[in-house]
């Protein structure tokens, strides 16, 4: 009897100074990026949101480590795996919805690690890993409201990479957004088929300019091309994922911005509790996860600032729906 | 929708832009295969030579150490500079060292891609962008209907790369010194017992083809687009070398194949806006589709250099 | 390292290799070896032979010091510290068993495709679409995986682990196979009929094929998890009876590379690159596409049809690389996917195969070892990146680096081997006494 109630004393002894050493010790991600960290999108809006968290939390109490770049689903393999296996790290992020089935891989065989990937709704039924995602038809939406307000000519272009995941969900939000205002705006779509050909989307670009378009915008992160275009024509440009504002100068209107350090938070707090995963975040503008950024070097009238608050409203409480096939689709699930 | 929609005079100029940069590093590429001299490395080439131009040009506008023509030249002498360094480096490594081309090729290309994206990143940082070469405005031309927004509405460099194609051409069929590329890509042993100095003439030919990719880098960096990002060419650099190949050594038919590829590829972007409905993938393939097709009719009568990739090796 | 070497020297010493990079080799694999040493009198002295090969191999490994000197510098540019960063290099990639093992599986589709592209070039065909191949047989495998998995194994075994199906696997590999043969086939036949430069039709068939992949993997290949809205371009997992088995090594407890990636590939790969030695040297088919390559004049005099021999040879190659694209979905993704790049698919090994078939000496055997320094290399610099935080971009700058220098090295062994053949009588008809058997 004495026997157990020591060797209980020991255990519960054991656990509390294994609760206070996790308390005290360094949180430390592992991150990796399909893009560049600097290339103002996708990678851009991780980076910059560890970045954001290693000063919420102090250099002292928060580490972080990234690979970027790594468009390669074989190389983010090796790495990630090299992070699980090192247990240094209590968060190892998979920034890509293409880098999934090795996260899926991975969290079965390293059941003490948490990871997160995204964007995609699925966890795989685990409970080490967080999947995450972002409603990039909200700023789409309100972008396209915008841009129908502000449009002169009644065309408005958009760039996108290929026709899928966020780039889709933004372009048919966008669409959505301009139709609200007035159906008969035309939105010309053009998907030119790669994330990085430059030369391509610029020319993309040049083409809705000479079809009439006096809005332009586009995602992913070969959008520098019609940005540049849109400065030279002078015409106005909305962008998403990170902030372009510093490239578009004085014609950019209004971006939207991905706060990942919202859900990532959270996940960080889960974690120290013990939660290592088994739970979808989706940054929308009700959770503040995006943020509409105004581009400081363009002013909207009074009026348009009423219009865009009352979006951002509108989307927040429920009333709007950017996309409404897309509701259906996640309740039937 | 009508025929007048889809071929409409700005997707004539647009193709006129798209295959600037394809034209200058398509030319420079010729050079070299006539000499005997297959360089696979025109992309790194090309990014080197975007990146240096549009690094050479910001520096100077934001410092505003000079005006903005002297500085959109400054950039240009360096694109320059460095393509030539470049390829004289892919001369060395294929006529001194005698290395094998297309691997050597596909070294430096990935060199160009590596080292410009590493400068990009520790010097610039995020994509930011430059006054590049403005477009021109004609008097009296550029105000004509069709005619004007096709043939005078463009930069500078877009009129330097359709120029380069007459004088290529005359450079390669009417000079001496284009009689001795050919002669050392042909027949390099002949042409050695002839007096000609084949080494040299493929060290020419290699760096005037990376001082033109070296062109074909910047007239993207500081003309057309304005700005750098990684790997800003996308791969034009191997399209080039496959118009080398279209064009069979020709400039006019390379110049001509550069053409038909950016037509295509400006009236699929022009087909997509209008909105016509065909899956977005079958139309992005439409111009390697269509090069492939018209290279199956084209009566061919040009036949490859036959030195091309052999090192030439003295008394042997 | 030590096969590479071995087959390098060979390759160069018989003076006069330097007739094509591409095309001229006279490189005859290990027979060549021999004739060789009876030539020049090499074999007479063991020690001798040894230490000609290890001098022969300096250049090589000059070469790579130079290109880390150069690395060293700009590392240091970059306030890291070298040689700590060549030693997270060498740890990433042989430093641990799951090191090791995924520079093996980084290795094994380049070796395909390094396979395939020796086929190419010895046949006088440069192929630079093994990007294009592999995709088209991947599509090919994934969907007779799909659909044999689907109508073979009942749902609720479906999932079982170990439930390892001969049939669907056999059948995935050959339709694979026979998919990347006919695309690579087709710039054969282009080259063959309508005088369509190959460079030209294998670049633009890669960015063909990578759209239509982005059109299958959203249409009719799409995962049906996936369908709605907001979809990603991949296929349904395999079921487990539709996979390529993991190898692990009866070495130790738990066997050796038991818990890494490690998969059947490698063994398939590297039975092929020694089944394709034989077709390439002992057989009279492989001796045609070979004559071919040397000398289409001659080959079509001697009776050969110098068309088809250019289709077969595209048609093998074209199959190696297939081959490669569907083992990395049966072996290791357990599905296609991409992110609408060639290279979000097939980690550019149709290129880096191309690299590893030159610097193996045009030989099927030579390219097993080229293929693994080559995974070794992209492995290990990932690790020096992780650890270090240097840019990736540092790493392809550098790769090119080593790519340059060595392949420039050669002509220092060249010349070497040369003096010492000059020294000897060579037999004149050493060409045939190679070449025919």
């Amino acid at each position: 009897m004495k026997k157990t109630w020591a060797m209980g004393l020991l255990v519960l002894f054991v656990m509390s100074g294994a609760v206070s050493l996790a308390q005290d010790e360094v949180f430390r991600i592992a991150a990796l990026m399909p893009s560049a960290t600097n290339d103002l999108a996708f990678s851009q809006s991780m980076y910059d949101a560890l970045v954001a968290i290693e000063e919420e939390l102090g250099a002292e109490a928060f580490e972080f480590t990234v690979q970027d770049s790594t468009f390669i689903v074989d190389d983010a393999a090796v790495a990630l795996r090299d992070w699980a296996a090192s247990g240094d790290f209590q968060l190892v992020i998979a920034h890509g919805s293409q880098y999934g089935p090795i996260v899926e891989e991975l969290a079965v065989e390293f059941t003490d690690v948490s990871f997160a990937w995204g964007t995609r709704q699925d966890t795989f039924g685990l409970d080490n890993v967080y999947s995450y995602a972002a409603a990039s038809d909200e700023g789409g939406y309100f972008n396209g409201v915008l841009a129908a307000h502000l449009t002169e000519t009644g065309v408005v272009g958009l760039v996108g990479p290929i026709e899928v995941g966020d780039g889709k969900l933004y372009a048919d939000g966008f669409a959505n957004g301009v139709a609200s205002v007035d159906e008969d705006i035309v939105v010309n779509i053009v998907f030119i088929g790669s994330f990085s050909d430059v030369p391509l989307a610029t020319e993309a670009a040049e083409t809705h300019i000479a079809n009439g378009a006096d809005i332009l915008t586009g995602t992913a992160q070969m959008v520098v091309g019609p940005i540049a275009v849109a400065v030279a024509n002078d015409v106005l440009w909305f962008g998403s994922d990170a902030s372009q504002d510093e490239l578009s100068e004085d014609i950019g209107v209004a971006f939207q911005i991905y706060k990942w350090e919202v859900l990532l938070l959270d996940m960080i707090a889960n974690i120290k509790e013990g939660v290592l995963g088994g739970e979808y975040y989706k940054l929308t503008l009700a959770n503040e996860g995006l943020v509409m950024e105004y581009d400081k070097d363009f002013e909207l009238s009074e009026e348009l600032m009423a219009i865009a608050d009352e979006t951002i409203a509108g989307i927040v409480s429920g009333d709007i729906v950017p996309i409404p096939e897309m509701m259906e689709e996640e309740s039937g699930e | 929708m009508g025929l007048d929609e889809i071929f409409t005079a700005s997707v004539f100029a647009s193709a006129i832009r798209l295959a600037t940069p394809y034209i200058f590093a398509a030319l420079g590429e010729t050079f070299a295969q006539r000499s005997g001299v297959l360089n696979l490395g025109v992309d790194g080439m090309m990014l080197m030579g975007a990146f240096t131009g549009f690094y050479a040009v910001h520096v100077a506008q934001v410092g505003a150490v000079m005006s903005e023509p002297a500085s959109l030249i400054l950039g240009l002498a360096v694109a320059l500079i460095v393509g030539a360094l470049m390829g004289l480096a892919m001369a060395f490594v294929s006529v001194t060292l005698k290395a094998k081309q297309g691997i050597s090729g596909i070294g430096v290309y990935l060199f160009g891609l590596g080292l410009s994206e590493l400068l990009f990143q520790e010097w610039v940082g995020t994509p930011k962008s430059v006054s590049g070469f403005p477009r021109i405005e004609f008097p009296l031309l550029t105000d004509l209907p069709i005619i004007g927004e096709i043939f005078f509405n463009h930069n500078l460099l877009v009129y330097v790369a359709f120029a380069l194609v007459p004088i290529s051409a005359y450079v390669l069929n009417n000079t001496t010194f284009g009689l001795m590329i050919r002669a050392v890509g042909q027949n390099p042993e002949a042409a050695d017992a002839m007096g000609v100095n084949v080494a040299r003439v493929r060290y020419a030919t290699t760096t005037i083809g990376g001082m033109l990719a070296g062109l074909a880098g910047a007239s993207l960096s500081i003309a057309l687009i304005n700005l750098f990002q990684q790997n800003l060419t996308a791969g034009q650099g191997f399209i080039a070398v496959a118009l080398v190949y279209f064009g069979g050594w020709r400039p006019w038919t390379v110049a001509a194949g550069a053409m038909l590829f950016s037509f295509v590829n400006a009236l699929q972007l022009q087909i997509k806006v209008i909105g016509a409905d065909i899956p977005s993938e079958f139309a992005v393939m439409a111009p390697y589709v269509i090069t492939i097709i018209a290279l199956v009719f084209a009566t061919k009568r040009h036949e490859q250099p036959t030195a091309l990739t052999k090192p030439y090796e003295r008394g042997e | 390292m030590k096969t590479w070497h071995t087959n390098r020297r060979c390759q160069y010493s018989w003076g006069r290799a330097s007739v094509s990079p591409l095309r001229g080799y006279r490189h005859t694999g290990y027979k060549g070896i021999v004739i060789l040493n009876k030539a020049t009198g090499f074999s007479q002295s063991a020690l001798a032979g040894r230490l000609n090969r290890l001098i022969d191999f300096a250049p090589v490994l000059i070469a790579l010091l130079l290109a880390l000197i150069v690395a060293s510098v700009l590392l240091v540019a970059l306030n890291a510290n070298p040689l700590e960063a060549y030693d997270f290099m060498l740890k990433g990639a042989v430093g641990s068993e799951n090191a090791t093992a995924e520079t093996l599986v980084k290795a094994t589709p380049i070796l395909f495709v390094g396979i395939g592209i020796t086929i190419a070039f010895r046949g006088g065909m440069i192929n630079i679409g093994g990007e294009g191949q592999m995709i088209a047989g991947a599509l090919a495998g994934v969907t007779i995986a799909l659909v044999l998995g689907e109508a073979r194994v009942p749902a609720e075994m479906a999932k079982a682990p170990g439930a390892f199906d001969l049939i669907i696997v056999a059948c995935s590999l050959l339709g694979g196979f026979l998919v990347g043969a006919l695309y690579g086939g087709l710039a054969g036949f282009l080259k063959a009929y309508f005088d369509v430069n190959e460079i030209l039709s294998t670049i633009m068939l890669n960015q063909i094929a990578v759209q239509m992949m982005n059109f299958l993997l959203n249409g009719i290949l799409l995962d049906p998890a996936e369908a709605g809205f907001n979809n990603i371009p991949k296929t349904a997992r395999l079921v487990s009876a539709a996979q390529l088995p993991r190898l692990s090594l009866p070495i130790g407890d738990p066997y050796l590379f038991a818990r890494t990636r490690l998969h059947w590939g490698l063994i398939i790969a590297i039975v092929l690159a020694v089944v394709i030695y034989i077709f390439l040297w002992r057989t009279s088919w492989g001796y045609r596409i070979r004559a071919v390559g040397e000398n289409q004049r001659a080959s079509s005099y001697a009776g050969i049809n110098v068309r088809r021999q250019m289709m077969f040879s595209m048609f093998l190659a074209g199959g190696f690389a297939g081959l490669a694209g569907v083992v990395q979905v049966l072996g290791l993704q357990y599905r296609l996917q991409t992110d609408g790049s060639p290279a979000g698919f097939t980690g550019a090994a149709g290129f880096n195969g191309i690299v590893a078939a030159l610097f193996g000496g045009l030989n099927p055997i030579g390219a097993i070892p080229a293929a693994a320094f080559f995974g070794g290399l992209l492995v290990g610099a990932q690790k020096m990146q992780r650890e270090l935080g240097v840019p990736a971009s540092l790493i392809t700058a550098v790769n090119g680096l080593i790519v340059v220098f060595v392949v420039s090295s050669e002509i220092f062994i060249l010349q070497r081997s040369k003096r010492r053949v000059s020294l000897q009588e060579t037999p004149e008809n050493l060409d045939e006494a190679q070449g025919t058997s």
